[in-house]
């Protein structure tokens, strides 16, 4: 027997019914956004970047390999968000992004090595590196804003580990996109640049995670 | 113990129920949110066992359903994505009733020591009352009185309800009604009528 109050509350909620429009598979929302994200992309890589020294610096086996592992990152945190968004799917989803990340880390990491604790064969480039904080955040701020738009459809239950994993893929595709502009090797500078813009990025999705909830 | 999952032919009823409730068929619903009511009071009892909170539990989850039918896909089984929400909404009445009992003092004698307003200045509080009046004040009454009396000054639902005179159930949604009217207003929410 149900009782009076949520009896009355089921009556309520059934006079108050409208048809609605159901969202798309995560999947499909996912694929829209990253489509428009990489064709934004593509065409300023097209325009700017210096496309014969970009080949010519990831002709090397272990650079092809952790642009490969940026881009899987990206892609790999923007679908477990979607999928994460919704009610009722594995919580696996959020390990999606992990092992690309391992590798990415793994890989830029043994590229810093080469200097060992050294600042890179220029010396100290933290106003290089700078450059790159900048371009990383303001690539992620307009993707992020669009993906909270819409992510936010879906009123995620869990709107913390929804926005953690979109701040991860953003950043992530923003520092792939930062791959085609960065004309100099990394070192651990930069790397510790790169983290660092990453983690603002995921600091203030963290924080505005209200906006999607 | 954990409820025993719905029988197939639930589920197919559940989710054939549901398919109709998304195209706007009001019997379908209400007869779907019927038939579901026993199966999440038996997961809100996994989490928590007063009967009082319990229910509340339901009512959450049933409110939650309806704000978020667009998100069930018709191709997917649909106790998986019901238990989903009654599990969250489980959880979350557990830590507001937890904070609440951290903080809240529950006893006639208790003195206010700091009665006069200058001596709570927060600024940014005042900053985001400052905000949200203009917006309040363009509810429908019924909807502020309902909204204030929960969320400002924290009564419980039982306690507003009797002050305003409105059955428990339909100040739940009152309250949503106005918290979905805050939101469109502020700019947070679509017009559209998707959940």
């Amino acid at each position: 027997m149900i009782p009076n109050d949520t009896d009355e509350l089921i009556h309520t909620l059934a006079r108050d019914l409208r048809p609605v429009r159901v969202l798309r598979p995560p999947l499909a929302r996912a694929g829209g956004l990253l489509a428009i994200v990489f064709l934004v992309i593509g065409l300023a890589v097209w325009l700017k970047a210096d496309l014969p020294s970009f080949a010519v610096r990831y002709a090397e086996p272990r650079m092809g390999l952790q642009s490969a592992a940026t881009l899987l990152t990206g892609i790999g945190a923007v679908v477990a968000a979607f999928y994460l968004s919704v009610p009722g799917r594995s919580t696996s989803w959020s390990y999606l992004p992990l092992a690309p990340l391992a590798l990415w880390i793994l890989t830029s990491g043994l590229g810093c090595s080469k200097y060992g604790v050294g600042l890179g064969p220029e010396g100290d480039r933290l106003g290089l590196s700078a450059h790159c904080f900048v371009f990383i955040v303001a690539v992620s701020i307009p993707i992020m804003a669009f993906l909270a738009l819409v992510l936010r459809r879906a009123r995620p239950l869990d709107p913390l580990r929804v926005s953690l994993l979109a701040a991860l893929g953003v950043a992530a595709l923003a520092a792939f996109a930062l791959q085609f502009f960065h004309p100099f090797d990394i070192t651990w500078v930069d790397l510790g640049v790169h983290v660092a813009a990453m983690g603002s990025m995921i600091g203030v999705a963290v924080l505005c995670r209200a906006a999607i909830g | 113990m954990s409820p025993a999952p719905p029988s197939v032919r639930q589920e197919l009823s559940w989710a054939t129920l549901m398919r109709s409730s998304l195209a706007g068929d009001e019997a379908s619903y209400e007869r779907l949110l019927r038939e579901v009511t026993p199966f999440i009071r038996s997961l809100s009892r996994r989490y928590c066992r007063n009967s009082q909170l319990t229910e509340d539990i339901v009512q959450e989850v049933l409110l939650t359903v309806h704000r978020m039918r667009h998100t069930w896909d018709p191709r997917r089984p649909f106790s998986p994505w019901l238990a989903a929400i009654a599990a969250r909404r489980s959880i979350d009445a557990l830590r507001r009733s937890s904070r609440i009992a951290r903080f809240e003092v529950n006893d006639e004698l208790a003195i206010e020591t700091f009665a006069v307003p200058g001596a709570n200045y927060d600024r940014e509080a005042r900053h985001a009352a400052e905000q949200l009046e203009p917006l309040l004040a363009a509810l429908p009454e019924r909807q502020r009185r309902a909204l204030e009396a929960t969320k400002l000054r924290g009564l419980s639902t039982a306690a507003a309800a009797r002050e305003l005179g409105e059955p428990v159930a339909s100040l739940r949604v009152i309250v949503h009604r106005a918290v979905k009217a805050l939101r469109r207003r502020a700019g947070l929410e679509e017009k559209a009528e998707d959940g």
